[in-house]
Order: structure tokens, then C-alpha cells, then sequence
């Protein structure tokens, strides 16, 4: 446990945009992150659609080369490798994915689809890859697995559909996940199901889980840690309860606040907003990129300087100018 | 009177199979002012409802029936024709699952908004455009917006483009379908402050579908919660939330990641059922800890629960 797994450092993914005829321009999708994920854990990437949470994921399963910065996978540099050298890392490293309709091939059996990692990597006699289809299917709760094996996507629910593409991403026995909105086309009521079934996978395996995901409370009930990204950048990251609880950056705040609880009274008041939305990631705003839309701003400091992100409390850190790295 | 008294309505789709029953007797009222949040998960039925409502129902739409008296009228007697007329956009509107995407791209959207006015009113252009004009306000849009096209609006701006169109004949009911689900939760909650203010300023009534119970707990009086084509409680939004009658309800409560508490989320084990052919008596009872002797036999009836409150499970039915 608490071996450093996965480490990127000022990542950066821009991605060339056309503007125009013949002109292009540099979309800024990762902008300077810096994290790590620890094996056995999970840290969990929140905030809202184009804050770059996916260009985070792709880009730590090297699934596109960073603009910049490095990554590093259980101590190795893998930042630049090419396909050929990445064999090894892409065995120990998986995705699964949103989408569980599009993300399978229709028309490949299940037994097909999970067989088919074991294949490219080389694994097994083709008896000893049955096998481990039907543990993985066993590991996910579909039985009977001789059954489930040969069914085709179509005729799976949602919700197993999913368990297909995790019983995939663990049929290598991977040290780290990336699981890239994994519930979000499920039903709510199932929701939490798959959720337990990657945390006791989680838990059985020690695996290290990167769970990204636009939904702030289930990240709060399934993962260690909390990173919260705006426009490109990491704002926060701390302990997932205090991070909810005693939220650091303004908006941290105002994305919790956003969120109603099931509460019959909410419907006689406002909820307090943030104006405005998102920037361009053409153009971020100077300084911090929150502080067109920041109650709190501070005239002459925020639009102008970039605050780093800094440590404020033990393991819980934050970018912004009302929290000042304390002075020796 | 109520603003729209719905009984029994019901809406199956043909398939090469036995029928969708996508809307299988439906009975609901709405008082005039009040918003319903009709809540439940995907495939319940919950569009198709709205369709029913709208008389905008597919080519393959079988089983169409029921009553639904708006402002005292019944609307179900009225021909195609007269419905066009008379009642859809005018009395009753809505803004679709996903409406945002299916505005025209080559047509300024102040235009658009602009055009039932014209078509439908015989509206000049100078009187259209400065309804149009006040609807952008109403819906905190910057005037200038209603001279761009669709790609050079933000998700929220097309959302209140949206609810603009829904607005301009003067409604007094106004179905959303989903109309948050594909925006980011800071810009939901501008919009959902947004639906507040018309309610309250203009008393326009909503039907507001939400696969979401907490966010219909932000702008609804009331709450009906939709399983496997049939309406399985309804209440008030207090009740619904903390004293939840049916066993469906309760589950999909307790299956809700909270904020604010460290008691972590249960789940419901198994799906929802295929609505070609759905359980035998209660749809709910494969799911249900609850199940006893008639639940897979008979259906049980919408039951009171409390004044006001109805669910339909046999564990209230038989208390009676
Ligand atoms: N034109 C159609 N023909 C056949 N079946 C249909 C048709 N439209 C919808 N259905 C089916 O009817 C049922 C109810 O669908 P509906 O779209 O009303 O659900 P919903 O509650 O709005 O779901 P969601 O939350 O996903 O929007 C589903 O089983 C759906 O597959
Ligand atoms: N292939 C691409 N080409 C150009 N821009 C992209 C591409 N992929 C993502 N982007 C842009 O990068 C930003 C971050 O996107 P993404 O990583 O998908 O964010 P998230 O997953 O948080 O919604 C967005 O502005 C998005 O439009
Ligand atoms: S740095 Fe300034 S503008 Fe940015 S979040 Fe903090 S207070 Fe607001
Ligand atoms: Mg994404
Ligand atoms: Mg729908």
C-alpha cells in the first residue's frame, strides 16, 4: 500500500483547433496539472464538462502524447515512450469507459471482447484464457459465467454492459484503473451497485483507481481523495470528506452549493450561483482563471497573478489567493 | 378547478413484438401556479407521457386514450386539427429532451423564437421582434443574443432559447423534458433559479421530468414518481421526500449519494423491467423486499396514503 503509482507532473495537453480558414489555435485542455495516485487508492477528478477531466485520463494512459510535463507510472518515465515501448505499462494500466454502448464492440461475444486483451498481450493457452474470462465474469457478478460469456452487447442491460467493460479492464490484473465516468449513463438506482462492485474490486486486488466523474457526491462516498479541476488546472485536492465539508477554493464552494439535496424547502429559495460560465480554453483569463466569476476576488492581485497550488492544511491543498502559503 | 386533471391516459408503441406500454393509465391533477416534477429512471415512460400530453405521438403509437381535462376543457374530444389550434404552444407548451440540439443552424435564433408569432398570430415583424426582445429579458438573455445562430451560443444560452420558444404564445402549462440534464451543475443551477422566477412572477404552471428527485425537490409543489410506464406514488414534495409511502420510492431516496452526510448510498438490486411485457401485478415486486401474497398476482390500486398522497402498492391497499 501507499506506494506511488501513478505521478504526472505539470501535465499539458493542448490540442490544435482550426480558427478560420488557415489559421489554428492551441486549445489548452491541460493546462500545468500535477498529481499522483497512490496503489490501493482512488483519487477522484471532479468538475464540470471541458474542465479537462478526460484529456487528464487519456493522457495517463498514454492514450495521446502530453504537450508537455511528465508522467511517471510506478517510478518509470513513460511520458514519451512510443507504441512499442509502452507494452508493459499498458498491460498494468486500463480504462474503462463512459459510454458502455459505444465502448463495446457489437459484435464481438462477450467472451470475445474479454479475450481479446489476454490476445494482444499474449497470455495464456486459449483453456487457460476460459478461465479467466469466467473468473473475471464471476469477479464482476454475472452469472453464470459460462452463460453471460457467449451473449452479445445488445442484449445486456446498462448496467452489465458496464460490468463487461470492468470485467475487461481486470482481466490483465492492471495495478491502476482509469475509470472515466463510469456510471453516468447508468440508472440511479444502480448507480451505487457498480460503484461498490470497483471499490471491493478495488479492495481484493489493490488496485489504484482514477475515477473521474462530474457528480461531487458520489465521489465523496467512493474515493480517498478529491482533485478538483477548472479550466484546464487543478484547484483543489485534499481528504474527499474535508474537501466537501471544508471546501478551500470559491469554487469548490459554489459547485457544492450548486447541488440540491432531496429537500422539500429548497423549492421556497434561490440557490446562491456562480455567474457567468466557464472560460474559453483558447483564452484563459489572467491570473487565476477563476476570478472572473469569484465573489471574493481581490482587486489588483487575482486578475493579475497566478496563485499556485500549495499545501494549506496536512495532504489538503489549494490555488488561490485568500489561502497564502503560510510564511516561516 | 384544477389547470389539468389527467385520468387514465395511456400511450403503447407497435413494436414487431407485443406493444411498448409506455404510458399505462395515467391519472394526475396540477393546480394552477404549481409546478409537478414527474421523476423516474430511463425508459419509464416519462417523454412518452409528455408526447401524450403534446399529441405529438409517433408513427407507430397504438393504444392513445384516456381523459385530460385542461382549464376545464377536455382536450382528448378535440380533432387533430382543433388540438393544433386551439390548445398546443398556446395553452399547453414544452421544451424537449434535448430541444437545445435541434435548433435550426442557419437561422438566426431571435428568428426562430420569432417565428410561431408570425405563422400562428399573424404577427407583424416589428411586434414579433419586440416580443421576442422581452422574452430575452425575461429569460436573462443580452438582447444582442437573439441576432447570433445557434453554434455561437453556450449549452445554458440554447437552454434559455428554449424556454424563451416555449414561452411566446402565452401558456399557462409548460412541460420541460429534462431540461437541465445535459448542463453542468453551476449552470443548473442558474436555470432552475431562473424557472423559480417564472413561476413565481408570471404564475406559469410546469410539468418538469427529471430522472433527479433532488432536483425536482428545487422547483416542484408536488412529486410523482413514474415506474415501468405507471405513476407509483404522488404527493406533495415534503411528503414524497420524507415520508415516501411506496417501496420504489424509498429505495431510489436511499439510492442517492448525499452531500452533506457520510451515510453512503444503497442500491436497488436488478433493473427495471421491459415495458413489452411487464411483471405480473405490482411492476415493481422482482425488486421489491417487501413482496407478499397478491403482489406478483393482482395490480395494486393507486391508494391513499395520506390527504393528498397516493401510492400504489398493496401494503397500503390492504391496510385499508
Ligand atoms: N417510438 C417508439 N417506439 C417504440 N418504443 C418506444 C418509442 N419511444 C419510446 N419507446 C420506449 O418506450 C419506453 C418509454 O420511453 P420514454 O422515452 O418515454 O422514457 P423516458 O422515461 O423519457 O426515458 P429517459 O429518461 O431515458 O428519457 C422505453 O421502453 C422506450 O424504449
Ligand atoms: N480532440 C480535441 N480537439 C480539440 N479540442 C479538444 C479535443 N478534446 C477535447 N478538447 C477540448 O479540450 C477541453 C477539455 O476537454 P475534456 O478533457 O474532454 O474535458 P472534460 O472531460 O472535463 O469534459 C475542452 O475545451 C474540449 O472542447
Ligand atoms: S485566487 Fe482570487 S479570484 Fe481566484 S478563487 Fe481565489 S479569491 Fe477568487
Ligand atoms: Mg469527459
Ligand atoms: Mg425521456
Amino acid at each position: 500500500m501507499n506506494a506511488e503509482l501513478l505521478r504526472v507532473e505539470d501535465l499539458k495537453v493542448y490540442y490544435q483547433a482550426r480558427k478560420g480558414l488557415i489559421g489554428s489555435v492551441a486549445v489548452k485542455a491541460l493546462d500545468g496539472v500535477s498529481l499522483e495516485v497512490q496503489s490501493g487508492e482512488t483519487l477522484a477528478i471532479v468538475g464540470e464538462s471541458g474542465s479537462g477531466k478526460t484529456t487528464l485520463g487519456r493522457a495517463a494512459l498514454r492514450l495521446i502524447r502530453p504537450t508537455g510535463g511528465s508522467i511517471h507510472f510506478r517510478g518509470e518515465d513513460v511520458t514519451n515512450l512510443s507504441d512499442s515501448g509502452l507494452g508493459a505499462f499498458r498491460r498494468r494500466a486500463q480504462g474503462v469507459f463512459q459510454d458502455p454502448y459505444s465502448s463495446l464492440d457489437g459484435f464481438m461475444s462477450v467472451a470475445q471482447i474479454l479475450e481479446e486483451p489476454l490476445v494482444i498481450h499474449g497470455v495464456g493457452t486459449h483453456g487457460e484464457r476460459v478461465e479467466m474470462i469466467h473468473d473475471a465474469l464471476r469477479d464482476v457478478r454475472m452469472s453464470p459465467p459460462e452463460e453471460m460469456a457467449t451473449k452479445f452487447p445488445h442484449m445486456l442491460s446498462g448496467g452489465l454492459r458496464q460490468r463487461v467493460g470492468i470485467a475487461r479492464a481486470l482481466i490483465l490484473r492492471p495495478d491502476f484503473i482509469l475509470a472515466d465516468e463510469p456510471v453516468s449513463m447508468i440508472d440511479a438506482s444502480s448507480r451505487a451497485e457498480i460503484l461498490y462492485l470497483m471499490l471491493e474490486l478495488q479492495r481484493t486486488y489493490g488496485i489504484g483507481f482514477l475515477y473521474i466523474t462530474h457528480d461531487i457526491a458520489t465521489a465523496r462516498h467512493f474515493s480517498d481523495r478529491i482533485a478538483v479541476m477548472y479550466a484546464g488546472r487543478v484547484v483543489e485536492s485534499g481528504p474527499a470528506g474535508q474537501v466537501i465539508d471544508e471546501p478551500l477554493h470559491p469554487y469548490t464552494e459554489a459547485l457544492i452549493r450548486a447541488i440540491p439535496e432531496p429537500d422539500a424547502s429548497n423549492r421556497l429559495r434561490q440557490r446562491p450561483v456562480i455567474p457567468g460560465e466557464p472560460p474559453s480554453p483558447t483564452e484563459p483569463p489572467a491570473g487565476c482563471r477563476f476570478h472572473p466569476r469569484c465573489p471574493f476576488a481581490i482587486a489588483g492581485t487575482c486578475e493579475v497573478v497566478d496563485p499556485p497550488l500549495i499545501e494549506v492544511k496536512p495532504g489538503h491543498m489549494t490555488a488561490c489567493h485568500l489561502h497564502p502559503e503560510p510564511e516561516e | 378547478m384544477s389547470l389539468l386533471e389527467v385520468t387514465d391516459l395511456t400511450l403503447h408503441y407497435a413494436t414487431r413484438e407485443d406493444p411498448v406500454r409506455a404510458v399505462d393509465g395515467v391519472s394526475f391533477r396540477l393546480e394552477r401556479g404549481q409546478a409537478l416534477g414527474v421523476v423516474g429512471e430511463s425508459g419509464s415512460g416519462k417523454t412518452s407521457l409528455s408526447l401524450a400530453l403534446m399529441r405529438l405521438l409517433p408513427s407507430n403509437a397504438t393504444g392513445y386514450g384516456g381523459s385530460v381535462m385542461l382549464d376545464g376543457q377536455e382536450v382528448m374530444a378535440l380533432s387533430d386539427d382543433e388540438f393544433r389550434r386551439q390548445v398546443r404552444w398556446r395553452k399547453l407548451s414544452m421544451v424537449f429532451q434535448g430541444a437545445q440540439n435541434s435548433l435550426n443552424p442557419v437561422l438566426r435564433v431571435g428568428h426562430q423564437v420569432a417565428e410561431p408569432l408570425m405563422l400562428e398570430n399573424g404577427a407583424r415583424k416589428a411586434q414579433a421582434r419586440e416580443r421576442v426582445l422581452s422574452l430575452f429579458d425575461l429569460v436573462r438573455l443580452p438582447r444582442e443574443v437573439a441576432d447570433r445562430y445557434p453554434h455561437e451560443l453556450s449549452g445554458g444560452m440554447k437552454q434559455r432559447v428554449m424556454i424563451a420558444m416555449s414561452l411566446v404564445l402565452d401558456p399557462a402549462l409548460v412541460v420541460l423534458d429534462e431540461p437541465t440534464s445535459a448542463l453542468d451543475v453551476s449552470i443548473q443551477a442558474q436555470m432552475m433559479n431562473l424557472l423559480k422566477d417564472l413561476k413565481r412572477d408570471l404564475g406559469i404552471s410546469f410539468i418538469f421530468i427529471t430522472h433527479d428527485i433532488a432536483l425536482a425537490s428545487d422547483l416542484c409543489d408536488r412529486i410523482a414518481v413514474v415506474y415501468a410506464g405507471q405513476m407509483v406514488e404522488i404527493g406533495s414534495a415534503d411528503d414524497a421526500l420524507t415520508q415516501p409511502s411506496h417501496p420504489y420510492t424509498q429505495l431510489l431516496l436511499g439510492s442517492i449519494p448525499r452531500l452533506a452526510a457520510d451515510e453512503p448510498p444503497q442500491f436497488i438490486p436488478g433493473a427495471p423491467p421491459d415495458l413489452t411485457g411487464p411483471p405480473s401485478g405490482c411492476r415493481f415486486h422482482p425488486r421489491c423486499p417487501y413482496v407478499f401474497e397478491p403482489c406478483d398476482r393482482d395490480d395494486p390500486p393507486l391508494a391513499a396514503a395520506r390527504e393528498g398522497h397516493e401510492a400504489r402498492c398493496w401494503l397500503l391497499a390492504t391496510e385499508k
